[in-house]
């Protein structure tokens, strides 16, 4: 069997940008997660004074009013049947506690979800598929996958915004460290934005159960300077690479089905069911991130999708090592 | 005056021997409510063993990032399984098991207000359990190799679809679920009826015990609950054969109205499945700290509270789905109120016991650690309320670990604690002490290790569903732990069946009342004969038996 976390991990991605793969809630790079961190925090100090003392009170208890040895069998207990300003105290002081959460959850829900994009803002749409992310650019007319370039936004004013649609099934959008989930839905749209304050890949995950490789629809946010996000856009945006060196490899690649599941902008591929291969070779990752894009990798992958990943929506193409060799060749000219 | 007609001590009959056929016959033909309601106890066990295996190979999966134990549908299919199994055919029994058996004892009555309906949800019941599990053999249709479900749980549209979902397997689900939950309906009117109709002379609604109460409204929260889940099941089923397009998103449908459907439902469900502990805890504690319930008026309003408000609560599982700012507000608002009363039952389970005499037998001790499990399983229900929070903790293990800690260590540890205390009257002998000690350290110690530290996997990103995961996301230590918790759960539970084997075969006769017990189930021989109660009995407070060995100091004069 293929090993491909090991060598994912031996593989350095995108150099010089940090790698988050510890996508620790407490730990927010982000507005919105900066500000479900805060109430989260609030939250944890207010449960745990009264996990605290209740728990302490049950175990005094507990222990204090254990029968011991020496008692007498059959003497009873003095009979208590209850008290009425005690139940009063008892629930009039958990509803004050509970008044105070739902203020404050009140206001950061609203400034969370009621947020308005500034007009300079970086619009994606974010279009879920069984079991990958489809990531278009309209301001661009870029489409990527699986990997959603933005620009850094140091002081929060540079927030992408986003939003979500589902091909098929439910999917949702949760990047831990930028902020909490958004789900992907299909006939319907759904928003969120986010604004990573610091250059970074950062990792999530597709957060709502989508059928067979759920487990395998990895999400990465590669945030960038300004200028590298708009060289990178400006170079996506261009249709594919025509390398004549390989023009007998492309020759070969278009006599396949291939063409009928992916685009490559600029020639006759113009399938829509698979991830958009214009510019693979700018992309980490392949198959939703359980490879990185290495030769070996995109070999191993279009020579056997379903032994990498069981029941995805790539068939094994059963090609021979020559055609095999030939369209791996070709792909790799999309940068 | 001050006495109760029937008396402490009584006749014992001589048992009669059947054979093998004579045995069997008696017990598919019967209609008495003990009967019935052990069948629905031990089927409920046995589906909890069985999805507790699948639970143990789930954790294996899991165990190590990136292992081979199971493919990826096999996986889907073990925790769609494992979920439906413990809700509907663990849960949901149990509640008709424990009350068909004990509400006619406590309530002093001869059987329930419909016994032949009774035997009809029984055996619809298991006829619903066992379609499921054919789909095994079936799900695949006609020609199709075969398979169970993989739609989780609550079965998300679109997912559900034809389209994404072939075979018949999502049938098998929604008809196996359909035909139990008419079981568990006929034992709702059931109960309701007989508490009702049939309490013994002098049982007031005010005397009634707190098992009773709890299952009295246990039993409307089910009848209110649980159609909405069967419409939209068979809208479902109807989308899926009958062209119709409720759900079907590619013709226009609504995925989140399957949501709003199943939540109207699921989130009343699992207060339905915690209410049967609550019943039992206010039994248990009362009389092993030997003081009467702390609060009953507070507690029956509490769970009355409880009731009511978890009707308007179901769209705090739907908080990333997109609502607005408003709805979102509300339900988060609704969510941390039902905190409130339920936070006003364990603190009167804990003021039971202050002042008493705690005896820690094993039923005992399962109320105490559920009280601090079920302490903590509250505590992280508030922070899933908060909906900015819950944004990050959504559909992550965090929320796995939660629910774990409300529907184990609260409503299964709230079971063992009633099999441990009414075993001797159901079956005349005592669970041995020393192997449920084990039972209990085993459970509390592996329980706590697999879902505590879940809650960690949470914080850290960990999606719930997922069938494996990669090496370099901080997950595995976690993951390698809960995995061994679990093993020592499935221990706890081996453990467990082994008391209750080798207690039928040797364990030591129990006489009819071993807890000095209060309430009328006490009252009668262990087990219980077919009429329950020679004459029937008279009751004047809550605690009649406290009464009748009190015969200085009665309940009655201070209630
Ligand atoms: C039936 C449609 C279909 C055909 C035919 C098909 N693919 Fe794919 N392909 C997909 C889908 C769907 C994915 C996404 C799989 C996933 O990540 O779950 C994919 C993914 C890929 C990827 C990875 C892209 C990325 O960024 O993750 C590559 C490369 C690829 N296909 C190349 C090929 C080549 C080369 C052929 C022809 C030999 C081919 N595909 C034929 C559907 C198809
Ligand atoms: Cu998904």
């Amino acid at each position: 069997m293929f090993n491909h976390a090991q060598l994912a991990l031996l593989q350095a991605n995108v150099p010089g940008l940090p790698q988050h793969r510890i996508a620790n809630i407490f730990r927010p790079l982000a507005t919105p997660g900066a500000s479900e961190k805060n109430i989260a925090l609030l939250t944890l100090a207010i449960t745990g004074v009264i996990f605290v003392v209740v728990a302490g009170l049950i175990i005094y208890t507990m222990w204090r009013f254990r029968r011991k040895p020496g008692d007498d069998e059959h003497q009873e207990p003095p009979q208590v049947y209850g008290s009425n300003q005690i139940e009063v105290a008892w629930t009039v002081i958990p509803i004050l506690i509970v008044f105070v959460l739902i203020g404050v959850s009140a206001r950061v829900i609203a400034g969370v979800e009621n947020a308005s994009p500034p007009a300079s803002t970086t619009k994606v749409t974010l279009v879920g598929h069984q079991w990958w992310w489809e990531v278009d650019y309209p301001q661009f007319t870029v489409r990527t996958a699986n990997e959603i370039h933005v620009p850094v936004s140091r002081d929060g004013n540079n927030a992408t915004y986003l939003t979500l649609e589902s091909q098929d099934v439910i999917h949702s959008f949760w990047v831990p460290q930028l902020g909490g989930k958004m789900d992907l839905i299909p006939n319907r749209q759904n928003f969120t934005w986010i604004d990573p304050r610091e250059p970074g890949v950062y990792y999530g995950n597709c957060a709502e159960y989508c059928g067979t490789q759920h487990a395998n629809m990895l999400l990465r946010v590669i945030a960038q300077e300004p200028a590298d996000f708009n060289t990178w856009a400006a170079n996506e945006a261009k249709p594919a690479v025509e390398d004549p060196s390989v023009s007998a490899q492309k020759a070969v690649y278009q006599s396949l089905s291939c063409v009928n599941c992916h685009t490559i902008r600029g020639t006759g591929s113009i399938g829509q069911f698979g991830p958009d291969l214009t510019h693979l070779m700018s992309r980490e990752n392949i198959g939703a991130g359980v490879l990185t894009n290495t030769p070996e990798h995109l070999r191993a992958w279009v020579n056997d999708p379903q032994a990498i990943k069981p029941g995805c929506l790539m068939p094994s193409m059963k090609l021979t090592d020559k055609e095999l060799d030939q369209v791996v060749a070709y792909l790799e000219t999309l940068k | 005056m001050a006495s109760i007609d029937y008396p402490l001590e009584r006749p014992r009959h001589g048992e009669k021997t059947y054979s093998f056929s004579e045995a069997l016959y008696s017990w598919v033909s019967t209609v008495d409510h003990k009967r019935l309601g052990l069948m629905y106890i031990v089927a409920a066990l046995i589906f909890m063993i069985i999805a507790g295996i699948m639970a143990v190979v789930i954790r294996m999966q899991l165990m190590f990032p990136e292992s081979h134990v199971v493919s990826p549908d096999t996986f889907n299919r073990l925790f769609t399984m494992h979920g439906t199994t413990m809700v509907f055919l663990l849960g949901m029994p149990m509640i008709a098991g424990f009350s068909n058996y004990f509400v006619p004892l406590m309530i002093g009555a001869r059987d329930m207000a419909f016994p032949r309906m009774n035997a009809f949800g029984f055996w619809i019941f298991l006829f619903g359990g066992l379609l499921l599990y054919f789909s095994y053999i079936g799900g695949g249709g006609l020609g199709g190799a075969g398979s169970a479900p993989d739609v989780g749980w609550f079965a998300y549209a679109p997912l559900t679809s034809k389209a994404f979902s072939r075979g018949a397997a999502t049938d098998y689900w929604i008809l196996g679920i359909l035909v139990s939950g008419v079981g568990s309906i006929a034992s709702a009117i059931n109960v309701i009826a007989t508490t009702i109709s049939l309490r013994c002379p002098g049982m007031t609604l005010s005397r009634m015990p707190m098992f009773v109460w709890v299952m009295l409204v246990d039993s409307w929260l089910i009848l209110i609950a649980l159609p909405p889940l069967n419409a939209a099941q068979i809208m479902l089923l109807m989308d899926r054969h009958l062209g119709s397009n409720f759900f079907e998103t590619q013709a226009g449908g609504s995925a989140v109205l399957w949501q709003h459907f199943f939540w109207i439902f699921g989130h009343p469900e699992v207060y339905i499945l915690i209410f049967p502990a609550f019943a039992i805890l206010s039994e248990v504690i009362p009389v092993f700290s030997r003081k009467p319930i702390f609060g009953k008026p507070a507690m029956v309003g509490a769970v009355v509270a409880i009731g009511f408000i978890s009707l308007g609560v179901w769209a705090h599982h739907m908080f990333a789905v997109g609502m607005t700012a408003w709805s979102n507000t509300f339900f988060a608002a609704s969510s941390m109120l039902v905190g409130v009363p339920t936070g006003i039952k364990i603190f009167n389970w804990t003021a039971t016991m202050y002042g008493g005499r705690i005896r820690y037998s094993t039923a005992m001790m399962y109320c105490c650690a559920f009280l601090l499990q079920f302490l903590v399983a509250g505590l992280t229900g508030i922070m899933l309320a908060v909906a900015p929070f819950d944004w990050q903790l959504h559909d992550s293990y965090f929320v796995v670990a939660h629910f774990h800690f409300t529907l184990i260590g609260g409503a299964v540890f709230g079971i063992f604690a009633g099999i441990y205390y009414w075993f001797p009257k159901v079956t005349g002998k005592l669970l041995s002490e020393k192997l449920g000690k084990w039972n209990f350290w085993l459970f509390v110690i592996g329980f706590n290790m697999t879902f505590l530290t879940l809650h960690f996997a949470g914080f850290l990103g960990m999606p719930r569903r997922i069938y494996t995961y990669a090496p370099d996301r901080g997950w595995d230590t976690i993951n390698f732990i809960a995995s061994v918790g679990a093993f020592i759960q499935a221990a706890a539970v081996a453990c467990f069946v082994w008391n209750v084997l080798y207690t039928l075969k040797k364990g030591e006769p129990a006489g009819d009342d071993p807890w000095d017990g209060w309430t009328l189930e006490w009252a009668t021989t262990s087990p219980p004969p077919e009429y329950n109660f020679e004459k029937l009995p008279v009751v004047r407070s809550s605690r009649p038996l406290w009464d009748l060995k009190h015969p200085q100091d009665p309940d009655w004069k201070y209630e």
